[in-house]
């Protein structure tokens, strides 16, 4: 078997990310933990590029890195009653838990290896990029997400929007940040509008280029962040009924269009000819928006303060 | 001839970044640590920046790969600023 | 062209193999620390962890090599998966707070 510079890369890049989750997973700082996670979020996506995946590169990004990073760093100031990270566990249930993960990882690397080398098995990749100019849309991993496999996405919206009914369900937003000095402010003013334009250039490009509607909210997000960050914490969000609208936005675009296609006589999510690319880049903007606010949401931490309750609405003003 | 230079720019690029890296493990205090990381990457991501504009060959693309350098200095400008004052802070209290 | 299609192919097997057998390395050891750490900030970093081993076997899976555009919907997986992680991860994280509160009551 030839061995190139490309495997000598590629094993460099793996010791590398083993090392990084062996870091991130052992040490008994969780502070360095969080950060080393985020640094391992960030080869994790130079792997996606590695591996020809530039629409995964840019999700892992600004979703693995950036906003998982953002949350855990945020969560680091939660105390925890059993705050035991010294706590390694005694030597027997120790043991039996390295010798458990040695059998998994040996399991699975037979039957990986079993899979790779051997017979090759049939292949949903044909049928992709057979149908893939009547799909609407030219970048191939957008017509899976959002045509071929669109049912998919739309129960993900779904998982999406229960995540954040759990989490406006549980508390109030956290102590917003005090207001920062002239630097940070001036950066965020700088950067918010920028990322907004970024990201609608995301969502238009993922049509035909890397990027799409989750690459496109996750900026959104990040714009969300960085306000909360500059010390603002609801000024430039819409209100909060508009929000609530925005959350099921992309659910419901998605509904709407299945209901439509099955009015005019089609199966549910089925295109009708010719307007698959109109209808999946409405939708794209509605999930975009949707995943923006509910990503925002779990930043802020719970449900914001000018919220209200239906059973306080009788009692305020 | 281009792609030739492309990657000269690159692989000074690398020495750069290593000598920032070493600098971030080998030097003592925040503020050394810090010099040492802003100004190494900022040149470093530079010349990758600059090399891979040459290799890529089309100018939009290395107009965008300016912004992000630029955007990249930005950021790391403000935050070396923002850790270097937390710095201060915490000598003075303690 | 046989011959060169072979090598092609081989050039992918291995490819696949280093990737493909450290995302299940990776899937092993964050499923170990999350059963075995005490704090929740560190076993739901673990989850993580081992949900990007699985994400790697995907991707390593999809990749055909230097040639040949990748297999999309493996990819299209792994993005849903990420959205979903991420989502996961921020449940999670609201529930240890108010563990916390709740505890304090």
């Amino acid at each position: 078997m030839e061995i190139t510079l490309w495997h000598l890369l590629d094993s460099l890049l793996a010791i590398l990310l083993l090392g990084l989750g062996w870091a991130a997973l052992s040490g008994t700082d969780l502070k360095r933990g969080v950060v080393l996670f985020m640094a391992f979020g960030l080869l994790l996506s130079l792997i996606w590029a590695r591996l020809r995946a530039p629409d995964l590169a840019l999700a892992e990004a600004a979703i693995g890195a950036g906003l998982s990073g953002a949350l855990l760093l945020l969560a680091l100031r939660d105390k925890e009653k059993s705050e035991n990270n010294l706590g390694q566990p005694g030597f027997l249930p120790g043991l039996a838990s390295l010798l458990l993960m040695l059998l998994l990882a040996a399991s699975f690397a037979l039957a990986y290896v079993s899979a790779v080398t051997g017979h090759e098995g049939g292949r949903l990749a044909g049928l992709a990029f057979g149908n893939l100019e009547q799909s609407g849309v030219s970048n191939p991993v957008t017509a899976v997400l959002l045509n071929f496999r669109a049912y998919d996405t739309l129960l993900e919206l779904a998982v999406l929007l229960a995540a954040t009914l759990g989490i406006l369900a549980l508390g109030s937003e956290r102590r917003p940040f005090r207001r920062p000095g002239v630097l940070l402010e001036g950066l965020v003013a700088w950067i918010s509008p920028l990322l907004v334009i970024v990201a609608g250039y995301l969502l238009w490009a993922g049509a035909h280029a890397p990027g799409g509607a989750f690459q496109a909210g996750a900026l959104l997000a990040a714009a969300i962040v960085m306000l909360r960050l500059g010390g603002m914490r609801s000024d430039h969000l819409p209100g909060p009924l508009v929000q609530r609208w925005l959350l099921v936005g992309g659910i419901t675009a998605f509904m709407l269009t299945g209901y439509l296609a099955s009015f005019l006589g089609l199966v549910f999510l089925q295109y009708p000819d010719g307007r698959a690319g109109l209808l999946i880049l409405l939708i794209e903007s509605a999930a975009m928006l949707s995943i923006a606010l509910s990503l925002g949401l779990a930043y802020i931490g719970g449900r914001p303060s000018g919220w209200e309750n239906r059973s306080s609405r009788g009692r305020s003003s | 001839m281009i792609e030739l230079l492309g990657s000269l720019f690159i692989l000074a690029s690398l020495a750069f970044f290593a000598a920032g890296s070493i600098g971030l493990l080998r030097l003592p205090g925040v503020h050394a640590r810090l010099h040492a990381l802003t100004k190494a990457d900022n040149l470093g991501l530079g010349l990758l920046v600059a090399g891979a504009g040459l290799i890529g060959g089309d100018l939009l693309l290395a107009l965008k790969l300016l912004l992000v350098w630029l955007l990249v200095m930005i950021a790391s400008a403000i935050a070396a600023y923002l850790i270097a004052g937390h710095a201060m802070n915490d000598r003075e209290e303690s | 062209m046989g011959e060169q299609k072979q090598q092609g192919a081989q050039f992918m097997i291995l490819t696949q193999l280093i990737f493909g057998i450290t995302g299940g390395l990776l899937f092993a050891m964050g499923l170990r620390s999350a059963l075995v750490r005490e704090s929740l900030l560190a076993r739901i970093i673990a989850v993580n962890i081992s949900g990007a081993g699985v994400f790697l076997a995907f991707v390593a899976i999809a990749y055909r090599g230097l040639e040949e555009t990748p297999d999309p919907v493996p990819h299209a997986l792994v993005l849903t998966g990420i959205v979903v992680a991420v989502s996961a991860t921020a449940l999670a994280l609201a529930l240890r707070r108010r563990l916390d509160e709740a505890d304090d009551e």
